[in-house]
This record gives structure tokens, sequence and C-alpha cells, in this order.
């Protein structure tokens, strides 16, 4: 065991038993699954992607590239982050693993506040105290189970760190939030974090209590105090188990008193090693330091000389022995002086400095710098209003760290209009001077295929090398060909290192390079927490009109129309989709039928210049519309394609009411109004969506005249007194009723329109009087047999109104209209254009599918057009479609083909009106 | 997310509007004295400046009001926001 007997921020009162690849460890509360792994001696505990190689703990957090696992349901964890509980079941992933369902709720928190403080070690907790301090509305945010950031690996100033803590969660405008990690940096100060509420409990968490909350928040002002990871070193078998970051295996001494290693080698290039080489050391390990720099920190040495720690002056590890665990590190003079000897070891701990977590910074686009006396990127200038403490910052003393987080506290509340008061007094600490590193990107050797620089990846120096022979000079692309920093992890140990060896490869300075692109998330997020409660039921509102009830109690098969729920046919008992239309479709031309029209969009137009409004917005001429008449009319773009149609209703000389098209009833209204408000402000008019005040049951074929007039008694429905395209207002079943006489079948045609609440009376009535419900199918069928195109389905935005075959619905008297001066440019002039035909499949009962390509001879690639509608048609008794073709007028009579991979279907071209052509029908 | 002041309501969220392309095109007074070229120009083509940009949204999911915006579209900043039909303020 591994376990020290006292220390660290453990509850040793609280064993805790779990299972890790099948075998079965203890460990204790405030563990992470890593900690407990090596407080049970386990260091290696994956294997590696590419080769199989055993993989150890490096990290004691995020930045951990091997330890991922599968825990539960749940993969891709790292084993340095998860919390470990009783009961908790893990098993080591070499790359990824699989996601299986996970119960328990997710949810969603909104917050605004003045400073967002991200990050509780010494900096964020002074911002945050100093900001909260001047009464502004702070939210504090840290990815750790408890705050303190490094200082809980150090173990300095833990009783500050809880003071602060306490003094915090007394203001009463700040929130301070653990185990949430801020992982999107967007604009104007816009963030997203994830906060781990119950994940961390397993078995025992509480069901009531969503596991993760997805929290958005709107800050004023941010600080960044997100501290810096430490840079592993690239030497040849760096990558054996026991092989850790020094600042990992001090969190893991200190933090969780757990000694993962009895002989050390510290191999550094830098001061901060040293406190690990002391803290192992006063915990019990023996230790030696390998510096590579020839000039050792005084005050260090003095100090590994009192705990007899040896250092080895201007010496570099380059090379390493042990099977499934580190048990040699070789050293050598790093100038390559003298020969090598091999120091015998179970743990390596290594430290090529550090490098500022820029991540967020960065995703918020701000300026990276280069900076050379710590050799690595830092924070430049920022680009939103942000402000930068403590490591991320380049402040690598604990002095610094603290008064940078006070001073970037007062200003960030400063700035978000509050006004601090005096500086209160901070911690003193004694920070040693310090020495400057020694920037050492790979360490020397004659192969290369050993030096790791991706971990998780398994990419070596000589595949960067491979790379950069091959001619590449871009980070960005290196990146690429090699899948440095793709993992997991995404390069937060390897980045920089491989920044580095691609300027010693070909020259530079490592600044010069720059990084590739920060972005989010900075850690793994859940799918499920970014869903939260918007899933199945809820992952889209459904809406449904004030018949649907009937539709579900009838057997109704639905059919989605934007966010409208349809039905799309009623089958009777045994009936499949074809045979049910097939007699909704006779009932509609032989004799009476009704569908629910409830979702075509409404817009109320009023105002004096309404008419004038509408004679700019449709093709057609509207204000010769009589009141009590309705018109069918087009509406375009500027550039003359067609963007939508309808019924124009006029009501009175200064009101209208026009629909729109299912899907497009939003989009219509937003058209009018960018023309009303931004072009023509002058005309008095007011527009209003009515979609939802209206019922509309639309009552169809030769029996209809007889059933509206039983529903309606009130109403003439003789032809002479209510003629086609024109609209009563009356009674029906009792209700008010405005009553139009629209079709989009070709057959007599009511549309009864009724507020929502009557809408079900009505579509009752008009049942009880034997017409026949059908679906949205069958009015495919119906309109398509007529040649009426459905915007979006025989158009789609290439499309003009004469294209179509309708060049009869614009206006040729109105001097202007949105789309009139397009329609004379060259191409939309052009007659070769494609044209809405009808197809008849030579064999009648082939059925093209929508979407099929037409060509002319059947071995021809030349496209001419593709199917935009096809049917069976009872009427016709056999098979037919509409199409777009190239000059398809031109083409009546000619033969069209279909590839379809397995078989071609051959039909004749012929016009888009397919079914009683005269008109006969319409007057019943 | 942007964060975009409505100049009826106020500071709303980015997803409460829609976008409405280059702001200050005014629809020509008479299309047909236009060449095919003009009036291509003016149905089909936009400046994309790198910096600041008039453009218009509408708050689709609140007033229903459509306005004007001066974004930097490098550093997606808003300089000023302003109402249809006033004009384009001088930003410093």
């Amino acid at each position: 065991m591994s376990r020290l007997p006292a220390g660290g921020r453990i509850d040793r009162t609280r064993p805790l038993t779990f299972t890790y690849d099948g075998v079965e460890y203890s460990g204790h509360g405030g563990d992470t699954l890593a900690s407990a792994l090596l407080a049970n001696g386990v260091h290696a505990v994956t294997r590696s992607l590419k080769h199989g190689r055993p993989r150890g703990i490096v990290s004691a957090g995020v930045e951990e590239p091997n330890a991922l696992v599968q825990v539960g349901a749940e993969p891709m964890l790292t084993a340095t982050t998860v919390e470990l509980y009783d009961g908790l079941d893990a098993t080591g992933l070499r790359g990824k693993g699989r996601l299986e369902p996970v119960s328990g709720v997710n949810d969603k928190m909104y917050a605004h506040c003045d400073v967002l403080v991200v990050g509780a070690g010494p900096a964020g907790l002074a911002a945050a105290l100093a900001a909260g301090r001047a009464d502004a509305r702070v939210v504090l945010m840290d990815e750790q189970s408890e705050l303190g950031g490094s200082l809980l690996g150090t173990g300095e100033l833990a009783e500050w760190v809880s003071t602060a803590a306490a003094e915090l969660a007394a203001l009463p405008e700040v929130r301070v939030l653990p185990r949430t990690t801020v992982f999107g940096y967007y604009d104007h100060n816009y963030l997203l974090a994830v906060e781990r509420r119950t994940v961390h409990l397993g078995g025992g968490a509480p069901v009531r209590t969503s596991r993760q909350r997805l929290w958005h928040v709107r800050a004023r002002q941010v600080v960044l105090a997100t501290g810096a990871h430490e840079r592993p070193l690239v030497f040849a078998g760096n990558d054996r188990p026991g092989i850790m970051l020094a600042g990992a295996a001090r969190t893991y001494v200190n933090r969780y008193g757990v000694l993962p290693g009895q002989h050390a080698v510290v191999f550094t290039t830098n001061d901060s090693a040293y406190g690990a080489a002391i803290d192992l050391a006063a915990a019990g390990a023996a230790v030696t330091v390998v510096d590579a720099r020839a000039d050792t920190p005084g005050v260090w040495r003095r100090r590994c000389e009192e705990r007899g720690i040896e250092v080895l002056a201007g010496q570099v590890v380059v090379g390493t022995s042990g099977a499934e665990r580190v048990s040699r590190a070789h050293v050598a003079p790093v100038d390559g002086s003298g020969p090598r000897h091999g120091l015998v070891c179970d743990v390596l701990l290594v430290s090529g400095g550090w490098n500022p977590a820029v991540h967020l910074f960065s995703q918020s686009r701000g300026v990276l710098r280069y900076d050379e006396a710590l050799a690595t990127f830092a924070p430049g200038r920022s680009v939103q209003a942000q402000q930068v403490a403590g490591a991320v910052a380049g402040a690598f003393t604990l002095a610094g760290c603290l008064s940078g987080g006070a001073d970037a506290g007062a200003e960030a509340a400063r700035s978000a209009g509050f006004e601090p008061g005096a500086a209160a007094a901070l911690p003193d600490v004694d920070d040693p001077p310090v020495t400057p590193p020694r920037p050492l990107w790979l360490v020397p050797a004659e192969e290369w295929d050993a030096h790791f620089v991706d971990l998780q990846r398994d990419v070596t120096v000589a595949d960067v090398f491979r790379a950069t022979c091959t001619g590449m000079r871009s980070v960005e692309h290196v990146k690429r060909y090699t899948t440095i920093g793709t993992a997991h992890d995404q390069g937060k140990t390897s980045g920089l290192n491989a920044i580095g060896v691609i300027a010693r490869a070909l020259g530079g300075s490592v600044g010069d390079y720059g990084t590739t692109t920060f972005r989010p998330p900075y850690t793994p997020v859940s799918f499920a927490a970014l869903a939260g409660r918007e899933r199945g039921r809820l992952h889209d509102p459904v809406r449904v009109t004030s018949i649907d009830p009937w539709h579900a109690a009838h057997g109704a098969i639905w059919e989605n129309v934007g966010q409208w729920r349809r039905p799309r046919y009623y089958p009777a008992p045994g009936e499949d989709l074809e045979t049910a239309v097939m007699r909704e479709c006779a009932a509609a031309r032989e004799g009476v039928a009704m569908m629910d029209a409830s979702t075509l969009g409404k817009i109320d137009v009023q105002g004096p210049d309404a008419a004038e409004f509408l004679d700019r917005v449709y093709t057609n001429l509207m204000s010769s519309l009589a009141v009590g008449s309705c018109r069918y009319g087009l509406m375009c773009k500027v550039d003359g394609m067609l963007f939508d149609d309808g019924v124009a209703m006029r009501l009175a000389p200064d009101r209208f009411v026009t629909t729109t098209t299912t899907g497009n009833a939003a989009a219509v209204l937003e058209w009018l109004e960018e023309w009303l408000q931004t072009e023509w402000p002058d005309l008095r008019v007011h527009c209003t969506s009515v979609t939802e005040h209206w019922a509309t049951v639309a009552v169809v074929g030769p029996g209809s005249r007889a059933v509206v007039g039983a529903v309606a008694p009130d109403l003439d429905v003789s032809n002479a007194a209510f003629p086609f395209m024109t609209w009563r207002d009356t009674t029906a079943a009792g209700v008010p009723a405005r009553v139009a006489r629209i079709s989009f079948s070709g057959e007599l045609a009511y549309e009864i329109n009724v507020p929502s609440w009557y809408g079900l009376a009505v579509w009752e009535a008009v049942h009880a009087r034997g017409a026949m419900p059908y679906g949205t199918e069958t009015m495919h069928v119906l309109r398509a047999e007529k040649g009426y195109p459905i915007v979006g389905q025989d158009t789609d935005g290439t499309v003009t109104p004469q294209d179509l075959g309708m060049g009869w619905a614009v206006s040729k008297k109105k001097p202007d209209f949105l789309g009139k001066r397009s329609f004379s440019r060259p191409d939309t002039a052009r007659t070769d254009r494609k044209q809405l035909v009808g197809l008849l499949p030579v064999d009648p009962a082939a059925l093209l599918p929508e979407g099929a390509q037409l060509v002319g001879a059947p071995d021809s690639v030349a496209m001419l057009g593709h199917v935009t509608s096809s049917y069976r048609s009872a009427a016709l008794g056999r098979t037919f479609a509409l199409a777009l073709l190239a000059g398809g007028r031109e083409r009546i009579g000619e033969t069209v083909h279909a590839p379809l991979g397995d078989r071609v279907i051959a039909a004749t071209v012929t016009t888009s009106v397919l079914y009683d052509k005269e008109g006969t029908r319409r007057d019943g | 997310m942007l964060l975009i002041s409505c100049p009826w309501c106020g500071e709303r969220e980015e997803t409460e509007f829609h976008y409405g392309g280059q702001a200050h095109v005014p629809y020509p007074a008479d299309p047909f004295a236009l060449s095919d070229a003009e009036w291509a120009r003016y149905v089909f083509q936009r400046d994309n400046p790198k910096g600041p940009f008039a453009e218009r949204w509408t708050h689709a999911a609140g007033c229903r009001r459509w306005f004007n915006v001066v974004r930097d579209t490098v550093t997606h900043e808003i300089l000023a926001t302003y109402r249809a039909g006033e004009p384009r303020p001088v930003i410093a």
C-alpha cells in the first residue's frame, strides 16, 4: 500500500470499495479513482492506442492523457477527475469506450452576473473576494470538488482557503459553484459551464436532483484564473507507468495522502519540481533530482541537502527501463560530455515547465503572446471584457497569484460599476527567488521512436519529423497529419511540446509557429448534459389543432409538417397507406370528404393602405378584389423566385386575411414586416398572425354542398348566391363561422372557419353528415392531379411563377411588385428553364420515386430535371408524377427516363394538369 | 452568443433575433430604370467588410421590429443599434 499513515484531505473515516478492471480495491471519501488506484500501488491503468504499451497515471487533473476509463454506462472519463464512491465499477479504456443510455435527468440554468470568476485557486479566490466585497454580483466556478485550486496540491495556505470560502459563502451576492467546469467562452462574455451535481455520488445519488446542470452565464466582466498545466518532458521511454508530472505527484502526497513511489527520480528544467522532491522526501521516499540546468537554484539545493536529496546538475534522463512500471532512469550530461548511468526508481517525476491554461482566453479570441522567459504562450491582448490573473497570466509565484487575483477582482468590479473598498490584507507568503528555467523541447538521442509527444494518440518525435520531412510547416497541418492533440485531452500536455519539436526540426523560435486553435469544450461534455430535458417529446414543440384529439381517437397516422402534427391518413382496419389513400381520394372525387386545414398560416392585414401593400408583395392585383371575395396569390422574393402562395380574403376595404403555407407562416409574416418597417414605413398597415385563432374544416367533393348546407342552414349554398372564390359569414353547427369557396382539389369545396374553440364541434357536425376524413397524403394526390404545386415540394427557391405555368397569376397591370423586375433578367427570361410538367410512366403501375433525376435517352447522363411529386391516382387509374424539366412545356409528348440504378422508368411528358382539365367539377 | 440591444426592448440574447443582411440598401426608386447589371447588383451583391458593418436584424421572438446594428465583423463588438429609418451613426 502507498497510502500514507496520516495527512491529506481524504476522509479516513469513510472507507469505500471499488473495482477496477474487475479487481476489488478500497479507497476513501475524497479520493479520485486515480488517487485510490495509486494508493493501492496501481500505476499501469491502460494500454496505449496504437502500440499497446502499458500506460500509467500521468497527472492529477483534467490534463490527464492516459488514464481513460469507463465508469458504468459512461465512457471517456479520466480517472484523475472521477470522484470515488462506494461500489464504483470502472474499466480502463484503450482508446474510445462505449456509451450506454444513462438514466437520470440533466437540466439547465441561466445566470447573469457582474463578475464571473473562473477558477478558485489563489488568484480566483482573491479575485472573488475583492469583487464580492465591492458588492458586485459574483459567480465563482471551479472544476474541482473543493476550493483551493493548486493550493490543494501543494498544501499551502489551507487555513486561508477555508476562511476565504467561508467569507464568500456569507456574501449575499456571491454564488460559489464547485464541480463546475467552464468549458466554452463565446461572444459578449457568454460562457457555458457544466456542474456535476450528483454524478460523483454513484448509487447513493438523490433521485430528484439532476445529475448535471448546464449553466449559461452572461457576465459583465470575466476574471480568468484558470491556472496552468505542467508540461511533460520528451525523452526516450518517457511513457512508462510510474512516469508522472512532478506537480501531480506532489498533489497525490499532499491532497490524497498517497506516496506514488518509494524511490523517486525528479527530472526537471525549472524550480517548481523541487517542491515535489521535498514533499516526497518528507513523506518517506528516497529522492534524486536531475536538473537540466547547470546552474541549479541555491535555496532549493540547500533544502535538498537538508533532506538528503542528491541534485544532479546539468543532467538529463536519456532513457528508462521497466516493463509494467519504470524501474530505472538512465541519466547523462545534457551536453553529451559524459557516460550515462542508471538510477533505480519506481517513479520518475518530470517537469518541463508550465503552460498557462489559455484555453478559455483563446476561445474568447484573446491574442496569445510567446513568453521567451517562461518558454510558453501566455495571454496577450484581451478582446472581451475580461481580466486575467494568476498562473494563466504567467504569474508563477504564490504572492503574484494572490495580488494579481485581488487586483483583477477589484478591476472587474470597478468596470462593472462597483467601487471596491480598501484592499483587504492578503496572506503573507514567502516565495523563494526564481532561477530561470531551461527550455528543453526534446532530450537529444539517436533514435526518436520512443520519445512520446502525445501519449493518448501514441505519437512520437519520429512521427512529427515524418510530417515536417513531407514539407509541412504549419502546426495545424502537423496536428492533423500526426493526430497530435486530437484526443479527449485536446493536447493539454502535448500541444506545446509538439510545437517545440517542430521548431527543433525546422529552426526558428517556438513563438514563430504559434499554437493550434483552442476550441470549446475545454474538457469533454456529455451530449446528455447539453441536451438537458430537451429530449424525446420535449426536443421540439409539437403544435396540434383543436381537432387533434379526434384524429388521435380515430387512428390517424401522423405526419409532421414544420412543428405541426397532422393526420397523414386514416387507415380502416387492414388498410395500408396506399389502400387508405385510394379510398379517401375516391370519396373526395365521388362523394364528400373532409380535412383539418387549421394549420394553414393566417395573417390579418389591416389598415387604410392594406390593399396597396398587398399589391406590392403579391404578384397578383389584390386591390381590385371585392369585399366578400377571395383570390389566390403568389409571393416572390426580389429575385423573382416563388416564396409562398395562399389565398387573400377581403373582409373590408381596409382589411384582408391572407393564408400562407403551413410551414412558412412565420417566415411570411417576417417578410411582410420587413418591407413594411424598412421600405414602406409610410404605409398605414398592421399585420398580425391569427393562425391559431381559427380552426378550418375543408369539406370537399360533389356532395359537399349538401353537407355544408345542412351544417350551416342559414347559408344559401347555391352556386349563384355563393360562387367560387367568395366567402360568407354565417353560423355553422350553431357557432359563428366564415365559410369560403376555396378548392385545393379541383372539386366543389368549402372551407369552414370557426374560432379554434369550436373546431372540434364543427368537425364532428360535418362528420356526422357523412363526410369521410382524409389526411395530407390524399390532399397531396388530389392537388397533384390538378397540377397545383406545393411551395417547397415542387419548388425550391429557383422557380418562378412562369416556370410553374402560373403566369396567369402575375399581374401585367401593376407597375411594380416584389420580383417583377427580375422576371425580365436574361436568366429568368430563358425559355429552356426548368418548368413544371406532368409525367405519366409508360408502365402505368410504375411509381417514380420523388427526387429521381430525369434524362432524355435511357443511357444519357445529361440531367434534364427531377421528379418533385409522385403518386398513385384513383381518379386516373394509374401512377403519375410532377417534375421540373428543362424546357418542359416544349417536351410535352416526349419520353424521358429516370435511371434508378437497378432499373430505368420511362415516362411520357404531359401538361401538369392531369385531371378535369376543363375545370368542370369546381362548381359541383 | 451575441447580446443585442433592441432599440425597443433593450438587451436580449441573439437567439431572439433573426439576421437580415446589410442595412441601408434601399429598394430602387424605379427598378425598370436600371440595367440588368444594376438590378442584379441590388438583388445579389452585398458588402462583406472586415470591420464595422451596418446590418439589419429583426427581434423575431420579441417585438418583431426590424432595426439596424453596426457590428464589427472581426470582434463581433456591437458599436451601435438604432431604429429602422434612422441614419447610420458616426462611429468614432
